[in-house]
């Protein structure tokens, strides 16, 4: 049996990328540690996932001074919402179709 | 490398992730079975101390002979309802942690922090609400505004957290209302309220979550 899988997109076929953006999606802001955390992913391995959503303009890094600590910590955007969305409609029809 | 799409399996893990991050959701019901048994104990104490009280309704306890408020009273159910509320807290505290390890989550993260501060906020609200009903000597209302209030900090945490605890909040708010009517049986109420109800609530989601 054939799936088609032109609906899903390409950015979200690792686990750890749909992973921040799960996240994300429900959250307002998070931070670089508890996405680390929750992901349970080296700070390396986070920051080129990061960058990789950040370059399609999916997520956008908010940066701050906590006293004299610098702190990141990421927003989705509005175009990664609407990614998103499409992406997790596009696994549900493809659900729906190998019934 | 090929790559498996497997649809089914890739949704579940973006849902459980998406609870993960906003519900806290290492709740286990035997704690409230346990804060149950611990709230029958004491209320159970404080009836047999209220026994040997001059009047039977418990309010009427609440002032001495001569028209003073009666300390002695108050301390006693201060410390009876704080060794329950710190029994049932510290249960609460290591079976969470028990399940939080058992499914390899973390317990002091976000979701708790958000579940702390919603329960506490409306909480603490109650607790200041009942000092100034004992100033202004409205002691019959004191046992129903505590079954009030947690009733709201309930339905209030329920949004971080397991949604059956919105029913537990929705319950508590009736029975406090309820005792607000029938002013003079606040300790009955509590033994129901603090009880029965949590022992009920504790096992149906035990069986719900844990078997």
């Amino acid at each position: 049996m054939s799936l088609d899988i032109s609906q899903l997109n390409k950015a979200f076929d690792s686990r750890i990328r749909l992973g921040i953006m799960s996240v994300l999606a429900v959250s307002d802001k998070v931070e670089f540690s508890v996405l680390k955390e929750m992901l349970d992913l080296t700070d390396g391995n986070l920051a080129s996932h990061i960058n990789a959503l950040e370059k399609l303009e999916y997520i956008e890094v908010i940066k701050q001074f906590i006293g004299k600590k610098p702190n990141t910590s990421y927003q989705i955007t509005k175009k990664g919402r609407t990614a998103f969305t499409s992406h997790i409609d596009a696994l549900e029809k493809l659900i729906k179709k190998s019934k | 490398m090929e790559k498996q799409i497997e649809p089914l399996e890739t949704l579940t893990e973006i849902r459980s992730m998406m609870e993960r991050s906003t519900r806290f959701i290492s709740l286990n019901g035997l704690s409230g079975v346990f804060a149950g048994f611990f709230a029958l104990a004491g209320a159970a104490a404080a009836y047999f101390y209220l026994r040997s009280g001059a009047s039977r309704l418990y309010y009427e306890n609440a002032l001495t002979a001569d028209g003073n408020i009666n300390i002695p009273f108050y301390v006693f159910l201060f410390n009876d309802a704080f060794i329950v509320l710190f029994a049932s807290i510290a249960v609460a505290i290591s079976l969470s942690v028990r399940k939080a390890r058992k499914n390899g989550l973390k317990i002091w993260d976000n979701t708790a922090k958000r579940l702390i501060t919603n329960m506490l906020t409306p909480l603490a609200g109650g607790g200041i609400f009942c000092l100034i009903l004992i100033y202004h000597r409205q002691f019959g209302l004191v046992a129903p505004s505590t079954l009030i209030f947690y009733g709201l900090a309930l339905i209030n945490a329920s949004k971080y957290t397991l949604n059956d605890i919105r029913y537990l909040g929705i319950t508590e708010l009736i029975i406090g209302l309820i005792s607000a009517v029938w002013i003079g049986y606040g300790l009955i109420f509590w033994a129901i309220g603090f009880g029965i109800v949590h022992i009920i609530y504790g096992i149906l989601m035990y069986y719900k979550y844990e078997r």
